[in-house]
């Protein structure tokens, strides 16, 4: 059984606000060797203009890959995790994540197309904050390698 | 906030920066508690093995993760990255004992004076081979 293509052009509710600590922030950037005092030290990202310590360009992606879970864990949507080879990864910034930061995900299925035993799922998680305001969009393309490939 | 970089002085070409990354089996599992991503692929041989994988492999956000630095180091405020895509076009092997040797290399690949804006071209290399395509950063000068 493939991935299922009728899963294309799907939207998902709204997920429950993720709030972004700052000692996960710190230990986050630590893991990604972001040693830029703005993501470790509250007086450097203040001097910087931002309210507490600031994400590092790619910490998007955790908020991102649990509202993903929604689809890669269904069941119904046939993608087996073990033959998923992530493709791309593309982050577009509206507004610097920061600690305290409560960020809700809407996840999109974009694209669900199958090549040569190869089928590429293209997911867009559109991240907001408190207020409604846009934080950043998240495109990521995993390949799934069909049963045979 | 931005301004240390005057997008008057900076020229397509320029290096912005470089970085060697040494990766250990303790930084994957680092970086997997961090994100939650704790697919057994990237700490367990046995499992990458019996998936088809020669065995445990960096996770792609670990690279890319890794890689902005050298832009975040240039601009001199990691909120001025406003977009930042790659394309993962081969695995990074993990040995244990031992480690992977990442080399990245930031070039400008365009420059928008008026936008004050600049597009860093990121290259990264193990073993001589790029291990990411079309990786490319825009920042706000």
């Amino acid at each position: 059984m493939g991935v299922n293509a009728a899963y294309a052009g799907r939207t998902y509710p709204p997920t429950a606000p993720y709030v972004v600590g700052r000692e996960h922030l710190r230990d986050f950037a630590r893991a990604v060797g972001a040693d830029h005092p703005a993501h470790h030290d509250v007086d450097a990202a203040r001097a910087l203009g931002y309210p507490d310590v600031v994400a590092p360009p790619t910490f998007a992606v955790v908020i991102a890959q649990r509202a993903e879970a929604q689809l890669i864990e269904d069941p119904e949507a046939g993608i087996d995790f073990s033959r998923v080879v992530h493709a791309e990864e593309r982050f577009t910034h509206h507004r610097p994540i920061h600690a305290g930061d409560e960020v809700t995900a809407v996840l999109h299925v974009d694209a669900i197309t199958e090549r040569a035993g190869l089928a590429m799922v293209t997911t867009r998680c559109e991240l907001s904050a408190a207020d409604g305001a846009p934080l950043a969009t998240v495109v990521s393309t995993l390949a799934v390698r069909g049963a045979d490939a | 906030m931005s301004g240390r970089v005057d997008p008057a002085a900076v020229a397509v070409g320029d290096v912005v920066g470089t970085r060697t990354v040494r990766v250990t089996r303790a930084d994957l599992v680092h970086y997997a508690g961090a994100s939650g991503d704790r697919n057994p692929i990237h700490w367990n041989d046995r499992f990458a093995r019996e998936v088809g994988l020669p065995g445990v492999i960096a996770h792609g956000m670990f690279t890319m993760g890794q890689a902005v630095n050298v832009v975040t180091d240039w601009t001199g405020d990691p909120g001025a990255v406003v977009e930042y895509g790659v394309r993962f076009s081969r695995p990074v092997p993990v040995p244990d004992p031992g480690e992977a040797v990442l080399e990245v290399t930031g070039v400008v690949g365009a420059v928008d004076a008026e936008a004050r804006t600049a597009r860093v071209d990121l290259t990264v290399t193990f073993e001589g081979q790029k291990v990411l395509a079309k990786a490319q950063a825009v920042v706000r000068l």
